[in-house]
């Protein structure tokens, strides 16, 4: 998410498109990315935690203009393993 | 002088920068690739125009990964210049080079036309040769131009003269109005006009506008009369930098 003080001009447009379509209630919008990390293995120890927390520091997101958050999940599928299909 | 300029997948702007370094400026100039780490010895390194990676997560979010780009951060380590324009710029703020952050312009256009820009700073390599105040006229063409950084970062380039170009009124004048919140002369809505900035080291420039785009005799004779090569400056700049210091090193090696 753009972090707070940053302008988010996509935001602002997509705020002032519901207020056109009659959605007063709405004060203010900000608009961020969605990403979805599939794992090799269900693993969600403190180690999985640390170093998904490091791809976003890295890479995922831009610590200058973008706050992160990340939940894991566990989604019920059986694990493809590395080589296994692309869903 | 030696140049180099990178080639990342998507860069579009490698082959008209090297075209100005080596015909209009008349200086040896090397394509670098991205997939490379040597620089072949060059004297400043050249980050160019385009849409390395298709923008793709960030703009210059995935080039900075490429292996030119820690040969690239040796060479500003050690001393050695690096010059980023546009997605170059942006390439040098996602790999920690320069300060802030380039996002979606205010408007959500991607803005493509001159602009008047004031040069700040000239104790610098990349602008010796301009008069503070002088005002140049440079194309710029983006779509994430808007430059984000902090308070704080900001009030320390200024006490630093690191924001070497600000966009300005064709007068010189500041392009924003203290009572409006938005100015046609900032194209992008970047933070205190930020055009360009400097790093702490003062060896790394990145900016946002084509200089490029704006030194080719050839091409400048456009909308009724000859435009200045205002883009020019920025390279003469550098190359009369690294002249002096070897000019330098050379009398002191001799004493």
């Amino acid at each position: 998410m753009p972090k707070r003080g940053v302008l988010d001009p996509q935001g602002k447009a997509i705020c002032s498109s519901l207020h056109a379509m009659g959605y007063d209630e709405v004060d203010d919008v900000r608009m961020g990315k969605f990403l979805e990390l599939r794992f090799v293995d269900g693993a969600a120890g403190e180690e999985r935690v640390a170093r998904v927390k490091s791809m976003c520091e890295r890479l995922l997101a831009n610590g200058v203009i973008e706050d992160f958050r990340f939940e894991l999940v566990d989604d019920g599928s059986p694990g493809d393993g590395p080589r296994g299909p692309a869903r | 002088m030696k140049w180099g300029v990178v080639t990342f997948p998507g860069s579009n702007d490698d082959r008209d920068t090297a075209h100005v370094l080596r015909s209009v400026l008349g200086h040896e100039t090397v394509a670098l690739w991205h997939k490379s780490a040597d620089l072949q010895g060059v004297d400043c390194v050249v980050l160019p125009g385009g849409f390395s990676y298709g923008d793709y997560l960030r703009c210059g979010a995935i080039a900075r990964f490429s292996p030119i780009m820690g040969a690239v951060a040796r060479h500003a380590a050690g001393g050695g210049l690096v010059l980023g324009i546009c997605n170059g710029f942006q390439v040098l703020c996602e790999a920690g080079l320069l300060p802030g952050a380039l996002v979606r312009n205010r408007d959500l256009r991607f803005v493509c036309r001159d602009v008047t820009l004031r040069v700040e700073s000239i104790s610098n390599p990349f602008t010796n040769l301009a008069f503070a105040g002088d005002v140049w006229r440079i194309p710029v063409k983006h779509g994430e131009g808007c430059y984000v950084a902090d308070p704080a970062t900001l009030d320390e380039m200024e006490r630093e003269a690191r924001i070497l170009v600000r966009y300005c009124r064709p007068d010189g004048s500041r392009a924003r109005d203290e009572s409006a919140d938005r100015s046609d002369y900032n194209p992008n809505g970047s933070a205190r006009d930020v055009a360009g900035v400097m790093n702490a080291g003062r060896n790394v420039f990145g900016l946002m506008p084509h200089p490029e785009h704006a030194a080719d005799p050839a091409i400048l004779g456009a909308e009724g009369g000859r435009r200045r090569a205002d883009g020019m400056r920025i390279f003469q700049s550098i190359a009369h930098w690294v002249d002096q210091r070897r000019e330098q090193a050379s009398a002191g090696s001799m004493r």
